[in-house]
């Protein structure tokens, strides 16, 4: 037990660690808060006013907003499901003990290492492009015709890029937590007379559970932000179709120049991305206490 | 020993500072499009002929250029000494005294040489605020063995009715051959341009004398609908993602008929080596609509220096360089003399050697002079600018409807819907930024 000296001391030596923290944390959303409540365009230097929360009313009022929130959990949420279906799928593949398996597992990750810029532009040029993309030449080859992918299905189109990124991810945490799996328990199942389905679904997936919650957690934080295969293959188009609500301060921002707006719309984000996280730490967190 | 340290210190210190007093060094901001590139090449002449400066280059794709541009000169970053901005900004940035006037560039520059169409839009006030470096409007290129082969003759200046006539004749989609080649990509400086320059044939207009929205009135809703059907009918698959490059690799393959676009394209789609159809291109001027406007619009890159520069003179020889009659010679003597970047002086369009090099020189001098960003379109209106409206919140809102339009393209929703959302987003800025009470 420390004693009370040493715990006032030991506070106190915390304490500039825990300043520099909170400072590098604090000025930052100060100043975007502070920016949020003025009428700020960098276009119209010397014309900045405070105008109160009119930055927001017009984030939350612009049709857009709701369009691209709407974008964001379509995006968020189909990318979770497909990537901890098919994560999973992989990683009960990959348990399997087969020839050649180091060097299949290394292709299956290899999507999560590359660039997404980069690999939004290979999926836009060389996969989906409507005429010289290999999507196209099959479907040409079999007498179809070929699919205009982000013009007909623009969400759809991004929401296969981000999860082709995405289930290496998951399939590589639930691979390690399949080989974590107590063999005996599953021979007893067996023994019991019990088939792979319910094997599946009584013993691998309870002891799924928690690292799912774990890849669901974290690939929120990150699905939340996708903004370089936005840019990269719609530009949030057509229309707002790919919108999301990184994709739309970014344009206030760096289209508009409309520092004030963005900065509004920036602490939306925030609140917005806190009301996910307060949820999700709950599924999360009864998960983790099982 | 102290002393030889001091000395040796000293001694480094002065080999440092002696570079740095004989040699400036020009960070040189520009968009990655072949005539700029082509200046990179050239860049060891100007060091050559300019002992003690050397030029560091930062080379962006449009978009990413503005962006950048914008916010060091907004926020006074002082990153670049000479930028390249476009005849949208040139005004706008003037007034704010973010430019300084270019108006002694020496008398071997021959100011009053420019091209009193482009000199007036980087003028503010007579004053010179940016040089061209080159200019462009917009033509009509279209293959003429295709137009042969139809028994279709290309008038000098046709209209719509005849281009859309045209186009659904010469679609041949199973052999891959689209009748009219058209840009989509939303961004007030890709599809809005075209279709701003199309609207003002069509007697269109972004604003009306009180700086109220014209999206509701019908003669923008006959550009759109025409616009939509007939790329619908005879346009390329994947057009609402097609931008002036993806035409231009579209056009120089072969798959288009009809393109267009920027005259500067033409020196591309008539060079043998970029260009599968180099010898099968004819050019004739932007359509119209028989209201007296063809869709011409106008757009010149052009170097300027920011204020607060602290290399002005370095800057000024280097703008007065790459700007002068000089630079389109020396061009001319590595390159030949159709490479050499257009649409800026009145002496290259008087000069045989150019005109005989490049077949389509006249009718993108004839483009240029028959668009009047003071009067684009048939109404009057409040704003300067053919393809744009020359206020700072033009970008925001051309890229919103861009966006609206593009959807309409692709099907995603009607023209109606499309010019709806349009009215009510650019009404909705407008009032934001002051102009609608």
């Amino acid at each position: 037990m420390a004693t009370q000296q040493t715990q006032t001391l030991g506070r106190l030596l915390l304490t500039p660690a825990v300043a520099l923290l909170f400072v590098w944390m604090i000025i930052p959303l100060g100043m975007t808060i502070y920016f949020s409540l003025l009428s700020y365009n960098l276009l119209n230097p010397g014309m900045e006013r405070f105008i109160g929360l009119e930055n927001y009313v017009y984030f939350l009022t612009d049709p857009a907003f709701l369009a691209s929130l709407r974008n964001t959990l379509v995006l968020v949420g189909s990318v979770l499901i497909i990537t901890v279906v098919v994560g999973t799928l992989v990683a009960l593949l990959l348990d399997q003990a087969f020839v050649g398996r180091s060097i299949v597992r290394l292709m299956v990750i290899a999507p999560f290492f590359v660039m997404p810029t980069v690999s939004a532009l290979v999926w836009k040029n060389l996969l989906m492009h409507p005429v010289s993309g290999m999507f196209a030449w099959i479907m040409t080859s079999v007498g179809l015709e070929p699919i205009d992918w982000f013009a007909q299905y623009p969400l759809f189109s991004i929401v296969l890029i981000v999860a082709w990124q995405w289930t290496p991810f998951a399939a590589l945490i639930l691979l390690t937590a399949l080989q974590s799996l107590d063999e005996e328990q599953r021979e007893a199942a067996l023994m019991d007379g019990a088939g792979a389905f319910s094997t599946f679904l009584y013993i691998t997936l309870p002891h799924l559970a928690r690292p799912i919650a774990v890849v669901i957690l974290i690939e929120t934080i990150f699905l939340l932000t996708v903004f370089a295969e936005i840019y990269v293959t719609t530009g949030g188009g057509p229309g707002l179709q790919t919108t999301n609500i990184a994709f739309l301060i970014y344009s206030q921002a760096l289209i508009q120049y409309d520092v004030g707006g963005a900065s509004a719309g920036g602490l939306v984000a925030v609140v917005i991305a806190n009301i996910l996280a307060i949820f999700l730490m709950r599924i999360v967190g009864r998960s983790l206490e099982v | 020993m102290r002393k030889a340290i001091g000395a040796l210190v000293g001694a480094s210190a002065l080999l440092a500072a002696a570079p740095s007093l004989a040699q400036t060094t020009l960070t040189i901001a520009t968009v990655n499009n072949g005539d700029m590139i082509r200046m990179q090449g050239l860049t060891s002449d100007f060091t050559a002929k300019n002992p003690g400066i050397n030029v560091k280059w930062v080379t962006l794709e449009e978009n990413v250029l503005r962006q950048r541009v914008t916010t060091d000169i907004a926020t006074k970053g002082g990153q670049f000494d000479v930028l390249t901005i476009g005849t949208y900004e040139v005004p706008i940035w003037a007034k704010q005294k973010w430019l300084l006037p270019l108006d002694d560039l020496g008398a071997a520059y021959d100011a009053k040489d420019i091209l009193p169409k482009i000199a007036d839009a980087v003028s503010v006030g007579g004053t010179l605020y940016a040089a061209p470096f080159y200019g462009e409007s917009s033509m009509m290129m279209y293959r003429t063995d295709l137009f042969e082969k139809a028994g279709l003759k290309m008038p000098e200046s046709p209209s719509w009715d005849f281009v859309f006539d045209a186009a659904r004749k010469l679609t041949d989609k199973s052999a891959g051959v689209y009748g009219i080649c058209l840009r989509g990509k939303a961004g007030w400086g890709e599809n809005m341009a075209f279709l701003t320059a199309m609207a003002n044939s069509y007697g269109a207009r972004w604003f009306d004398e009180k700086w109220q929205p014209q999206f509701n009135t019908p003669e923008w809703k006959a550009t759109l609908t025409d616009y939509v059907a007939i790329m619908k009918e005879a346009g390329p698959p994947g057009s609402s993602s097609n931008g002036f490059n993806e035409n231009l690799a579209l056009f120089n393959s072969g798959k288009c008929a009809m393109w267009i676009d920027a005259t500067v394209a033409a020196s591309f789609v008539s060079n043998p080596k970029e260009s599968k159809v180099a010898d099968k291109v004819g050019f004739a001027l932007a359509p119209n609509k028989g209201l007296g406007k063809n869709a011409n619009w106008l757009w010149a890159w052009n170097l300027a220096i920011p204020a607060g520069s602290k290399k002005v003179d370095a800057a000024k020889k280097f703008i007065a360089w790459a700007t002068s009659k000089g630079y389109t010679e020396l061009v001319a003597s590595k390159e030949g003399w159709a490479n050499v970047p257009p649409g800026t002086r009145t002496s290259l369009y008087q000069n045989e050697a150019y005109l005989s090099a490049a077949p389509f020189a006249r009718l993108t001098l004839a483009s240029i002079d028959s668009a009047d960003p003071n009067h684009p379109t048939v109404k009057p209106v409040p704003y300067v600018g053919v393809q744009y409206a020359a206020i700072p919140e033009f970008q925001g809102i051309g890229t919103q409807v861009g966006q609206q339009f593009s959807a309409a393209l692709s099907g995603a929703t009607t023209v109606d819907a499309a010019l709806t959302a349009a009215q009510a987003s650019t009404e909705r800025e407008m009032r934001r930024a002051g102009y609608l009470k």
